[in-house]
């Protein structure tokens, strides 16, 4: 953590110093792994990585809009595991693969608009109205049915099965291109972006940003709308990884977004951190379970107590950060 | 407790802040009468107390215990989000120990086991009190750590199994009787009462309100805002382990994993349901239990109407939805058009700005 003062680094503006930390660390952990396991040095074990977080990353962009404005989305687990059991039970009713996907993106997108407004114009806490929005999304995944529904649409085992090869036995899967298309569109909305500049300008001061005129009021239903939007297509990148929908899918997936948030460098109080530092947090947390299964010995909870010292780690050094800065 | 009404009447009673959560609570009873026979009635079965009122209590202790300590924590406009993993840990600790008692019957063990058990909650609600109050960590990030930790943390000390025990001693925290009353009901009273004691006779109660209103404000005139937040962190955790022992007392096994999941949420709504702002300055321990009442009895009810339980987030999501809505000033002042006497403002307090 002392590598804030390392002198080649001093003329780095402070605001790039926690996502070149976790830069740091993704690196680390990767020399590590790969002096340690034999087999770990390679692409494809970072492509993996990608290949089973890419859902993980879409949530994360979405949560990462969110606390930009200094609110908080405790619903993506939920939506996530609703977009599964609703595209598994439309297609096995014999709906067609398009229609159902454009459905649960707007159920999403809903889902989101709505919470975004009662906490906007009835001035409820973001963590109350979402914490209601987890329950009711976790609820109508089991009115829909309580046990695990099979999807065997030819497109959508087509789009699962489908392997993209960049050469040299390297390869990913659609999701990671659908993954990298959010996060890119995500990057130019946040930052050449009117609204991008908004929601920077309300987690950095809420009343400032009123006062400067900025749309307050839209801009901050907008985010939970985006972060619906963004767990609807998790939910479908999951049903595509999964091939199944069921009600227990995604279970905690909005502390390990948040976590990822985190650790990428973005403060909780808003206004402050990047996209980049969110994709790189997805990375740590993803690369935590690839060495954990590299080890063998470990067993699982272990990923649990190592992202929690992570955190830990990362929100003391963004304490001392803002506390250098007054 | 009342906002300072001058005058008694409807229009008073209706302005009061557990108006409502009353009304939701005496609504689900009276659901219930519809579908159950003798729903009210309360009989003695072998020195024991029996009926329906009295399991909705008993299986509603531990989360009214967890929610007694977040009403402290939330009133000091902090959050603690690691009460879950407490009651997984507390537990798994007190089973483990007593698993590898030879006589696991002795009470002296079994006490002993409780006593280690919580002593590691102390433990592990001062670690979240000094994050917050000396390091000067937002609450909800400071608790997340041990909320994600703490999971981990329980399955380390079961072994990543479900540790079962068979000790009539251990039996009793949970599941037993005493006085012909549930011996649950016993610790919820006895904790009330102190923490009743503590916040209402004592300073303390002030103390909470004060950090909590205005953290700064309070240091400047002289109160020990860290040792308060410490203080009260470390008594949540405390309720957390205690509720923690009675949960897995009352099936007589530590499951690291499942034990306690989510009853962090389920006391947060509690609290709120109950009328505490979650932007703290002022608190209502009466509320709470109401609200830990209100949550209870509605899982109670869903079970006895014959709807299935895997619906109980779905009503959840909608009794928090119409509490917390009814309790929004501003839902008021843009839904509900009332009329409203000169000069009385319904609105206790606004806080300008709220971080989650």
């Amino acid at each position: 953590m002392t590598t804030m003062t390392v002198p080649g680094l001093g003329a780095l503006p402070r605001k790039y110093v926690p996502i070149l930390v976790t830069a740091l660390l993704l690196a680390g952990m990767f020399l590590a792994g790969g002096v340690r396991y034999t087999g770990f040095a390679s692409g494809q074990v970072i492509l993996n990585v990608f290949i089973d977080n890419a859902f993980l990353l879409v949530v994360a962009v979405g949560v990462t809009f969110v606390i930009l404005t200094g609110g908080i989305d405790l619903s993506v687990g939920s939506v996530v595991a609703l977009s599964t059991m609703v595209v598994a039970t439309l297609l096995k009713d014999g709906w067609s693969p398009w229609p159902v996907m454009a459905l649960v993106l707007v159920i999403g997108t809903v889902l989101g608009l709505g919470m975004g407004a009662i906490i906007q114009y009835f001035e409820i806490q973001p963590f109350i109205v979402t914490l209601a929005g987890m329950f009711l999304a976790r609820g109508l995944c089991y009115v829909i049915g309580t046990a695990s529904i099979p999807i065997d649409d030819p497109a959508f085992t087509a789009f699962a099965q489908t392997r993209i090869d960049l050469g040299g036995d390297l390869w990913i899967s659609p999701s990671v291109v659908v993954a990298a298309v959010v996060v890119l569109v995500a990057v130019y909305v946040l930052h050449f972006r009117r609204l991008g500049r908004n929601v920077y300008a309300i987690g950095g001061n809420e009343q400032s940003a009123m006062l400067m005129g900025l749309p307050v009021a839209r801009t901050k239903v907008t985010v939970y709308a985006i972060s619906g939007f963004c767990s609807a297509s998790g939910g479908l990148l999951l049903s595509f990884y999964m091939l199944s929908g069921y009600g227990l899918h995604a279970a905690g997936m909005e502390l390990d977004a948040i976590a990822a948030v985190v650790i990428g460098g973005t403060l909780l109080t808003g206004g402050s951190g990047y996209l980049l530092g969110t994709v790189l947090g997805v990375l740590v947390l993803g690369l935590i379970q690839t060495i954990i299964s590299f080890e063998g010995t470990l067993s699982s909870w272990w990923t649990r107590i190592f992202i929690g010292l992570l955190l830990f780690a990362f929100i003391l050094m963004q304490r001392l950060i803002t506390a250098r800065r007054r | 407790m009342t906002v300072s009404p001058t005058s008694s009447g409807p229009l008073t009673l209706l302005r009061h802040r557990l108006f409502w959560p009353v009304v939701i609570l005496v609504a689900l009873l009276l659901l219930n009468v519809v579908f159950t026979d003798h729903f009210f009635s309360i009989e003695v079965k072998e020195g024991h107390l029996y009926g329906s009122l009295i399991d909705i209590v008993r299986f509603g202790a531990p989360l009214i215990l967890v929610a007694l300590g977040m009403t402290l924590v939330i009133a000091t406009s902090g959050i603690d989000l690691s009460v879950g993993s407490v009651v997984a840990i507390s537990g798994a600790l007190a089973c483990l120990q007593i698993s590898d008692l030879g006589d696991q019957d002795s009470v002296g063990g079994v006490l002993g086991a409780a006593g280690v058990a919580l002593l590691l909650s102390l433990v592990l609600g001062a670690w979240n009190g000094v994050l917050v109050a000396a390091v000067g960590i937002q609450p909800i990030i400071a608790t997340l750590i041990l909320m994600v930790a703490g999971r981990g943390l329980a399955q380390l000390i079961t072994g990543g199994q479900i540790i079962t025990v068979n000790s009539s001693p251990y039996k009793l925290i949970g599941g037993g009787y005493w006085l012909t009353l549930p011996f649950g009901i016993i610790i919820v009273l006895v904790v009330l009462a102190l923490t009743a004691f503590l916040t209402r006779r004592l300073a303390l109660g002030l103390l909470i309100r004060s950090v909590g209103g205005n953290a700064e404000a309070s240091r400047l005139a002289g109160i020990g805002a860290r040792g308060v937040v410490i203080t009260v962190y470390t008594f949540c955790a405390l309720c957390a382990g205690i509720a923690g022992l009675m949960i897995s007392s009352n099936v007589s096994s530590a499951d690291g994993n499942n034990a306690g999941l989510w009853i962090e949420l389920d006391a947060i709504l509690a609290v709120v349901i109950g009328g505490t702002p979650l932007s703290g300055g002022r608190f209502s321990l009466g509320g709470t239990v109401l609200g830990a009442l209100i949550i209870q009895t509605l899982t109670t009810t869903i079970y006895s109407i014959g709807v299935p339980p895997e619906t109980t987030l779905l009503f959840k999501a909608l009794v928090v939805t119409v509490v917390c809505l009814l309790q929004s000033p501003a839902f008021r002042a843009k839904v509900v058009r009332r009329r409203r006497p000169a000069g009385v403002s319904p609105v206790a307090e606004e806080k300008v700005r709220v971080h989650a």
